[in-house]
C-alpha cells in the first residue's frame, strides 16, 4: 500500500507543485501577457474543449493522421525496396540524407506554390516532411537483417511476400518504429506550421488568430491544448510500439541481463 | 538477388536513428559508395534539369537545376545572403549552447539520485513531447521578432534531446566502478569528473548531434514564421515576391547547412570518443 502511495506521490508530486506555483504566482496577476491560470484554464475548457474541438482541433488531427499514414506507407515501402539492394542504397543514400537535412518547414512555401493552400497542401507537407526519418531508418533496418536468418530463409525456399512478412519487416521493425517516432514529432510540427501560413481552420490557425487579436488567455490555452495533443499522441505511440515490439524489448532485456 | 551481407543481428542492433551502423558493418563492395553516391547526386541534378524542360513538371513552379544554380551563384555574391547565413547560424549556435549546458548540468544533477529521477520523470515525460512550435504565439507576444523568440524555440526543442540522453547515460554507470570510486574515497566532484562524465559522454554526444539538427530546424522555422532575420526570412521574402529559382536555391542552402551540421557533429563525436573501448549502441530518444 505504501508502495503504491509512494509511486502516486512521485508521479504527481512535481506536476502538482508546479501547477500550484503557477496558480498562486499568477492569481492576482495584472500583467497583460501573464493572465491568471484560472482564466487560462477557463478558456481551455470553454473554448478548446467546447466548440473549437470539432471546428479546429479535429481538422488538424485528421490532416495529421492522413499525412502521417501516407508518409508511413510510402516510406516503409520505398525503404524496403531501397534497403534490399546494395547498389540502389549506395546511389540514393546521399540524396536521401540531403532531403532529410532540409528543415521541413522551409518546404511549406514551395508546396504552397505547387498545391495552393488547401487541405491537400497541408497533408502533402506533413507527409513529405516526416517521411525521411522513416525512410532512412527502414533502409537501415532492412540492410541489417541478420545474414544467418536471411540465408536460412533462402535455404528453406522462403521468398517473396512470405520472406517480407516473416523475416524482413519483423527484423527491421525496431528501426522502423524508431523512425516512426521521429517522424511523429516532425509531423506535429508541420501540422502547426502548415496552418500558420494559410488556413481557415485548425489548431495552429486558431492559436495564431488568438495571438493576433491579443486574446492572451486563449493563446495560452491553445498552447496547453497543443502540448496536451503532443503528449497524448506520444503516449498512444508508445502503447502501439510496446505492443508491436514486445518480443524485441524482451529479447533486449534477456541479452542485457545475461 | 543476394541478401545483404551485414553482420548486425536484429537483436544486437539498437534501433539507431541514423546510419552509424553502416560504417561499422564490414561489407564487400563492387564499387566504392562514394562513387555510387556521386552518381545518385548527379542523377538528381540531371532529373531536375530535364523534367521541367520536357514539361513533365510544370515549368513555372519547377526551375531547372541550372536556373537554381545560377541564382545560388547570385546569392553567394550578395552580402545580405551571408548576413542571413550568419544570423541563422548565430541563433542556432547560441541556442544550442544554452540548451546543451542546461541539459548536461540538469541531466547529471537529476540523474545522479534515484529520488530526483523518479520525482521528475512524469514531468519530463509530459513536457518533452510538447511541440516547440506551440511556443510560437507566446514567443511572438513576449519578444516579437527579436532574437529571444528564436532562442526560446531553439532552446526548448534541443534541450530535451540533450537532457534525455544525459539521463540515460548517467544511469549507465557501472555499479562496480561506482563502489570502487567510493571505496577509494573519491569525492562527489571527482566522481562526476572521472566516472559519471566519461560514462555519459557517448550519450551526451548523441544528444548533442540530435539537438544540433533540431536546433537548425527550429532556427530556420522561427525566421520563416516569426520573421527573425536569417535564411528563413530570406526564403519567405523570395517566395512572396515570386522569385521561384531563388526560393529553391535557399532551400538547397538550408539542406547543405543541415548536412554540414550533421557531418561536423559526427566528426566531433568520433574524435571525442576515440578513447572509448567500444562504440555503445545509442538508446532511442
Amino acid at each position: 500500500m505504501t508502495g503504491i502511495l509512494r509511486r502516486v506521490g512521485m508521479t504527481i508530486g512535481l506536476p502538482v507543485l508546479l501547477l500550484a506555483a503557477w496558480w498562486f504566482a499568477s492569481a492576482n496577476s495584472t500583467d497583460f501577457f501573464f493572465p491568471p491560470l484560472s482564466q487560462i484554464l477557463e478558456s481551455l475548457v470553454d473554448e478548446w474543449f467546447g466548440p473549437r474541438l470539432a471546428a479546429d482541433v479535429l481538422p488538424s488531427v485528421l490532416r495529421l493522421a492522413a499525412g502521417y499514414a501516407l508518409a508511413a506507407v510510402v516510406a516503409v515501402s520505398l525503404g524496403v525496396l531501397i534497403g534490399t539492394s546494395r547498389t540502389v542504397r549506395g546511389v540514393l543514400e546521399p540524396v536521401l540524407e540531403f532531403f532529410r537535412a532540409i528543415p521541413p518547414p522551409v518546404l511549406v512555401p514551395i508546396f504552397i506554390l505547387l498545391l495552393g493552400i488547401g487541405d491537400g497542401m497541408k497533408v502533402v507537407v506533413i507527409a513529405f516532411g516526416c517521411m525521411w526519418p522513416i525512410l532512412l531508418n527502414t533502409v537501415e533496418g532492412v540492410r541489417a537483417v541478420d545474414s544467418v536468418l536471411s540465408d536460412t530463409a533462402r535455404t528453406y525456399g522462403i521468398t517473396g511476400a512470405a520472406r517480407l512478412r516473416k523475416l524482413v519487416l519483423p527484423a527491421a521493425s525496431p528501426q522502423i518504429f524508431a523512425g516512426l517516432r521521429q517522424g511523429l514529432s516532425v509531423a506535429i510540427i508541420l501540422m502547426v506550421i502548415s496552418e500558420l501560413f494559410a488556413a481557415s481552420n485548425g489548431l495552429g490557425f486558431a492559436v495564431v488568430q488568438a495571438q493576433r487579436s491579443f486574446a492572451i488567455a486563449e493563446t495560452w490555452a491553445g498552447m496547453l491544448m497543443l502540448g496536451l495533443l503532443g503528449f497524448l499522441l506520444a503516449l498512444l505511440f508508445r502503447v502501439v510500439e510496446n505492443r508491436q515490439l514486445r518480443w524485441y524489448h524482451g529479447l533486449r532485456r534477456a541479452q542485457r541481463s545475461s | 538477388m543476394s541478401g545483404s551481407p551485414a553482420v548486425v543481428s536484429p537483436g544486437s542492433a539498437a534501433p539507431v536513428s541514423d546510419t552509424d551502423a553502416l560504417r561499422r558493418a564490414p561489407r564487400r563492395r563492387s564499387m566504392p559508395s562514394a562513387v555510387l553516391g556521386l552518381i545518385g547526386l548527379l542523377a538528381l541534378v540531371a532529373l531536375v534539369e530535364i523534367l521541367p524542360r520536357i514539361g513533365v513538371l510544370p515549368r513555372e513552379f519547377f526551375p531547372t537545376s541550372s536556373e537554381i544554380g545560377s541564382s545560388l551563384a547570385d546569392l553567394v555574391g550578395q552580402a545580405s545572403f551571408w548576413q542571413a547565413v550568419l544570423d541563422t547560424l548565430s541563433g542556432w549556435a547560441l541556442g544550442l549552447a544554452i540548451a546543451s549546458v542546461a541539459g548536461i548540468v540538469l541531466g547529471i544533477l537529476i540523474g545522479s539520485s534515484r529520488f530526483t529521477r523518479e520525482f521528475t520523470a512524469s514531468t519530463i515525460e509530459f513536457l518533452r513531447p510538447i511541440p516547440s512550435v506551440a511556443l510560437i504565439p507566446i514567443a511572438v507576444l513576449l519578444f516579437g521578432s527579436e532574437i529571444e523568440s528564436k532562442l526560446l524555440l531553439v532552446v526548448y526543442a534541443s534541450f530535451w534531446q540533450v537532457l534525455i540522453q544525459v539521463l540515460y547515460g548517467v544511469q549507465d554507470i557501472d555499479p562496480v566502478a561506482q563502489d570502487t570510486a567510493r571505496a577509494y574515497g573519491l569525492g562527489r566532484w571527482a566522481r562526476v569528473r572521472y566516472l559519471t562524465w566519461p560514462t555519459a559522454l557517448p550519450y551526451v554526444m548523441t544528444g548533442l548531434r540530435l539537438a544540433a539538427a533540431v536546433a537548425l530546424i527550429l532556427a530556420v522555422t522561427s525566421e520563416l514564421v516569426i520573421g527573425n532575420p536569417g535564411l528563413g526570412k530570406l526564403l519567405a521574402t523570395a517566395q512572396s515576391s515570386g522569385a521561384i529559382a531563388n526560393t529553391y536555391a535557399i532551400v538547397v542552402v538550408t539542406g547543405i547547412l543541415g548536412v554540414l551540421v550533421n557531418l561536423v557533429f559526427r566528426a566531433i563525436e568520433r574524435r571525442s570518443l576515440s578513447w572509448h573501448p567500444s562504440q555503445r549502441a545509442e538508446l532511442p530518444a
